[in-house]
């Protein structure tokens, strides 16, 4: 269906405005805190301030909207967070300057912060406390680039939404809430009091998302009044009822099942800027009822429908990610806030969830080509061909949308960790791959580790070789070691090692937050933290994850074949030669580099003497990780993704034995080594398989196809059997893009006629003119599946 | 057990039959196709290849040869063909893939478990093996002894083939495979000897053979301009094809000139010139003239 006239201006606004820092949240946040409060609770100071916003931010209602509001003042004003992280001048200045997602920062904006916000908020912010309380070793690991921190700058988020909000309104919410104040035990319960206040800042919290709304009404109330044509005239009108009932109320029909989400979405990232802002998660269910009723009786036509979920899409795309700095920005350099629209999947009841809305979001998808949201289909084996196909074709336009994932497999890693059937059948992925149970968990990715650099230091006995400083342990010295079992135990009690200056790092952070920035509104909305009286950060909801991103493990796996193949199996080459090499960069040795390039197993290519180092790498990762406790009663887990750190973590890497050289970017997700797979995609898909998926919390694989490769329906057939196979043998995830290498060089070289093109990076898509060079070279450089 | 030449296995190869596939290309043909695109192919014993724009000039292959056949010119190496038997001992120490075998030998065992490595993509797709070459059907033992162990597994097997040989060995074949790729390229006779270097005459026939025994075939005929797309010779095979006891698919391959950098790898010379590919609109009307005799064409695949 073409897209209407309103909706193509609207996404050209989306697209043509230029991403812009909205001063205004910095500032009611400051002014809120300016104020007097008296002696309140972290939650309720909390909920107050988050009321305040509410009453007081901007109200944004454009020309062609359907659906309203905005995060920041306007459409792509990006808001900032001063209590999390108080942006400096020079920040300011690297946002505005960088080549690559850059913010305009106006005049008037820089004066605020420069007057106002940073005087108020320098050495108080979370960040500043977070610096200050982690010991010399995890700072030194930090620096190195062994780990980063997700917290640093940004609130734990990566959740997502069940379906509760499109059966209760708020006034339902304030009504459980009521509830659990009623049931509070003060005779016995020690935290009796703590859990009145959370609970009362919930209750704070929904009224306030109900005032934001009806000053939505009022506004669409009074632009209706002054509007002369009378289309407009009646769908602003629409706008105010709309809002007038929504979020208090539960929805009625599509229209505001999808205005009342997007209060939610507002409110959650308002309210502080959690890791992959919100997602509504499995949309196809949650609005098929509305779509169903509405056609039945004849209130919602198929082409209203699509274009009030065009009207949302064009909402995410407003909202570029908060501008981050220093090593997050590096870790996750993108305008893209990983919503993620979950479409497919099982249905509490184990069938599978395809209906017509499934489709209707995945012609959306194609016809909107937009960053934001990301989209992905999930696929059991009970799911229809058709689904796979479709989602295929949409694939083919070669945008990187949608994702596709094994939902048989997600819920078995979700069974695996103890959560229940029926919320596990519930729940998806989201960002870029993480399982969680939608709803009802705070999954928290806590920061990547880089494997190899952990594998650098242990070669180098404990110090990083870049700053010549020791950062690990001495775990022997290499040259000594009789064999590669002993090379390798030593790898592993060096990443041990690292593993818990993480652990014991996050355990602190989590509960900063905790204590000092608890989020009453987002805890109104995960199960349970109403029912417990406690808040998201503090152990509230259900499921309590959280996951360590291990980064590198083609590079780690390819390194350590290497290792073994050369120094110790065929022994052509000592660890003292090898070692040399690395400190060389390789220069003088291009004879020795192209044996390690090219006369040495590479994981990839369904080579088990590579795999296995793989699986190996894989197996000491998740040894060290999992099931270890968090302080939020729940545990840690492993998930393997990069987002754009393998780029940065390679920057900080000197040469491997692989024969990457220093400073390149390590392999992502758990994709092979750039270029190193030469045996097609099915050896590929073979390789990665090894790894056991199910005790992961998500795992990430990039293919890139030649777009001939999915020409015509024959080949399309195949490309669906070849990922039906990946899922047969439990893989969790595979995105593909396809487009040829040809038309990348061709970007790199005249940017200005292809700022269009959209490439997969990691689980989520920007424009390929908007990331690094360094990223862009990395993109290139994966192999591309060719016609055979 | 006998053991095979085999100059290279692809997998996921999705042109060679139905589902998602294995082809294995076995060393030796008996034609020499003017267009041939895989001249590796060709002669039955393993070739030396040299990719020249790879070496570092480190020389270790010239130390390395026993038959003093590589001496280097300024940066590069230049090899004696005449002097060069293919020992491979070169290839050994060339670590920048310069110098490259093709054509190894393999046992069935060691074929059959590589072909084995993706039969659960086969099993998803309803794909399997496709034998193809050089021409297949010059090692029939080996082939004979591959196609009955991928049988014995379930796996599907396609024998891409140019007909060219004794009916006795094509109908031991047979009876193990489930699909014939068969190349047809002239009708011609006086042609096909000039631009093939052998009579179509036991090709026809063999064809004819196959089909009246029932079997899966599907006819592919390479569409080189200038040399078989005339009008005559695709309506000659269309009335042929239609003329077979079975009705069988015709595949129109366009010809594409992707073979040139194999030639020089292997100091040959490449014997067309300048030949452009075929237009979709000329395989359009060339498939047109097939339909003609109520044949299914596809082009391309
Ligand atoms: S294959 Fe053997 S004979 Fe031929 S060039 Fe190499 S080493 Fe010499
Ligand atoms: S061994 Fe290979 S890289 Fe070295 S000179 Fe010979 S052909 Fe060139």
């Amino acid at each position: 269906m073409p897209v209407s006239e309103r909706v193509d201006r609207l996404r050209q606004r989306s697209l043509e405005s230029p991403s812009t820092l909205s001063i205004e949240r910095a500032q009611l946040t400051t002014k809120f805190y300016k104020q007097d409060t008296g002696p309140v609770s972290a939650p309720i100071r909390r909920a107050l301030a988050f009321k305040y916003l509410m009453e007081h931010k901007t109200v944004y209602i454009g020309d062609d909207e359907l659906i309203v509001g905005e995060k920041g003042h306007a459409p792509r004003a990006a808001p900032t967070y001063p209590e999390i992280c108080c942006h400096s001048l020079e920040d300011l200045d690297i946002l505005e300057s960088r080549d690559n997602v850059s913010f305009q920062v106006s005049p008037e904006s820089r004066e605020v912060q420069e007057q106002t916000i940073i005087p108020f908020w320098r050495g108080k912010t979370i960040r500043d406390l977070i610096f200050q309380e982690m010991a010399p070793q995890w700072k030194a690991a930090y620096e190195a680039g062994v780990f980063t921190e997700f917290m640093e700058q940004r609130s734990p988020g990566h959740t997502a939404l069940d379906g509760k909000i499109y059966r209760k309104g708020m006034v339902d919410f304030k009504g459980d809430i009521r509830q659990s104040l009623d049931d509070l035990d003060f005779l016995n319960d020690a935290e009796a009091y703590d859990k009145q206040e959370q609970l009362r800042a919930m209750d704070i919290c929904a009224d306030a998302l109900i005032h934001f709304a009806q000053r939505h009404a009022k506004k669409a109330q009074g632009l209706a009044l002054e509007e002369s044509d009378p289309r407009r005239k009646a769908e602003l009108e629409r706008i105010a009822q709309t809002c007038s009932h929504v979020p208090a109320h539960a929805p009625r029909d599509l229209w505001e099942a999808l205005q009342y989400y997007w209060f939610v979405h507002l409110g959650v990232t308002t309210e502080l800027n959690p890791w992959d802002a919100f997602s509504p998660g499995r949309l196809d269910q949650h609005l098929y009822p509305f779509y169903v009723q509405g056609l039945e009786v004849g209130t919602l036509t198929l082409s209203q429908a699509e274009e009030l979920l065009q009207c949302l899409w064009i909402k995410f795309n407003n909202q570029p990610a908060p501008p981050k700095v220093g090593v997050t920005a590096a870790e996750s350099n993108t305008y893209n806030d990983f919503a993620q629209i979950n479409l497919g999947g099982l249905r509490g009841d184990g069938s599978h969830g395809v209906n017509d809305v499934t489709y209707l979001i995945l012609d959306v998808v194609e016809e909107m080509r937009l960053l934001q949201p990301s989209s992905s289909v999930h696929v059991s084996k009970k799911s229809p061909d058709r689904f796979l196909k479709r989602a295929a074709e949409v694939i083919r336009a070669g945008f990187g949308q949608p994702s596709v994932f094994n939902s048989d497999v997600v819920v078995q890693e979700m069974l695996r960790v103890g959560k229940s059937i029926l919320d596990a059948r519930d729940g998806g992925t989201s960002g870029c791959v993480e399982t969680g149970a939608f709803g009802k968990e705070n999954y928290n990715l806590s920061g990547y580790l880089n494997m190899p650099k952990v594998l650098e230091i242990t070669l180098n006995g404990g110090v990083d070789l870049r700053t010549g400083r020791s950062v690990g342990l001495q775990t022997g010295d290499p040259t000594q070691f009789g064999s590669f079992e002993e090379l390798f135990a030593a790898y592993n009690r060096q990443l041990n090692h690292f593993v818990e200056i993480k652990v014991r790092g996050n355990n602190v952070i989590e509960r900063l937050y905790a204590k000092y920035l608890p989020v009453p509104f987002l805890s109104l909305l995960i199960d349970d933290c109403i029912a417990r009286g406690r808040d998201y950060h503090d152990g509230g909801a259900r499921y309590n994850t959280t996951y360590i991103q291990g980064v590198g493990i083609g590079t780690m796996a390819d390194a350590l074949t290497a290792i073994r193949w050369h120094a110790f199996d065929r022994q052509a080459l000592s660890m003292e030669e090898l070692l040399a090499m690395l400190r060389d960069d390789f220069r003088g040795h291009e004879r020795l580099l192209q044996m390690l390039l090219n006369k040495t197993p590479k994981y990839g290519n369904d080579d088990d003497y590579a795999d296995d180092l793989m699986v190996a790498v894989f197996d000491a990762y998740f040894d060290a990780i999992d099931g270890r406790k968090n302080m939020r009663g729940g545990r840690y887990h492993v998930n393997l993704l990069p987002t754009t750190v393998h780029v940065y973590f390679g920057s900080v890497v000197g040469a491997t034995p692989d024969g990457r050289k220093a400073g390149k970017p390590l392999s992502e997700g758990v994709s092979p080594v750039q270029g190193a797979d030469r045996r097609g995609p099915t050896a590929v898909i073979k390789s990665v398989a090894k790894m056991d998926h199910v005790r992961t919390g998500g795992t990430l694989l990039n293919q890139k196809f030649s777009p001939q490769l999915l020409g015509d329906e024959e080949s399309l057939d195949k490309f669906v059997s070849l990922i039906r196979t990946y899922f047969k043998l439990d893989g969790h995830h595979v995105q593909f893009n396809v487009v040829d290498a040809r038309t990348l060089r061709a970007a790199q070289e005249h940017p200005e006629e292809h700022r269009d093109l959209i490439v997969r990076v990691a689980g989520y898509s920007d424009y390929f003119c908007d990331i690094g060079r360094a990223l862009q070279d990395e993109i290139i450089a994966r192999t591309e599946h060719q016609v055979f | 057990m006998a053991k095979g030449i085999v100059f290279d296995i692809k997998r996921f190869a999705i042109h060679d039959g139905p589902g998602i596939r294995t082809t294995v290309f076995l060393k030796g043909c008996p034609l020499r196709c003017q267009w041939c695109h895989n001249p590796e192919g060709q002669a039955p014993r393993p070739e030396l290849v040299v990719r020249g724009n790879r070496c570092i000039g480190c020389g270790a292959c010239l130390a390395a040869c026993p038959s003093s056949a590589i001496s280097m010119d300024g940066n590069l190496t230049v090899t004696d063909r005449r002097l060069c038997t293919a020992c491979g001992a070169c290839v050994e120490v060339c670590y920048s893939e310069t110098r490259e075998l093709a054509g190894q030998e393999m046992t069935v065992d060691e074929l059959v478990a590589e072909i084995e490595r993706d039969q659960a993509f086969y099993d998803e797709s309803g794909g399997g093996v496709t034998f193809s070459g050089g021409e297949p059907l010059l090692q029939p033992g080996f082939l004979l002894a591959v196609l009955k162990s991928c049988a014995n597994r379930g796996i599907h097997s396609a024998l891409d083939t140019c007909g060219s040989g004794e009916w006795d060995e094509l109908d031991m074949i047979r009876k193990h495979t489930d699909l014939f790729l068969y190349d047809l390229k002239l009708m011609d006779d006086s042609r096909h000897r000039e631009l093939t270097g052998v009579s179509n005459q036991a090709i026809l026939e063999n064809l004819q053979s196959l089909s009246q025994a029932g079997h899966d075939i599907r006819l592919r005929v390479p569409v080189i301009p200038g040399t078989n797309d005339d009008a005559d010779n695709m309506g000659r095979i269309g009335a042929f094809a239609a003329a077979l006891p079975a009705l069988h698919r015709v595949d129109l391959l366009a010809y594409h000139d992707t073979a040139i950098d194999k030639y020089r790898r292997l100091n040959m010379n490449y014997p067309l010139d300048e030949v452009r590919s075929a237009s979709a609109q000329r395989m359009n009307e060339l498939a047109q003239v097939i339909r003609g005799f109520g044949l299914t064409v596809t082009i391309g695949g």
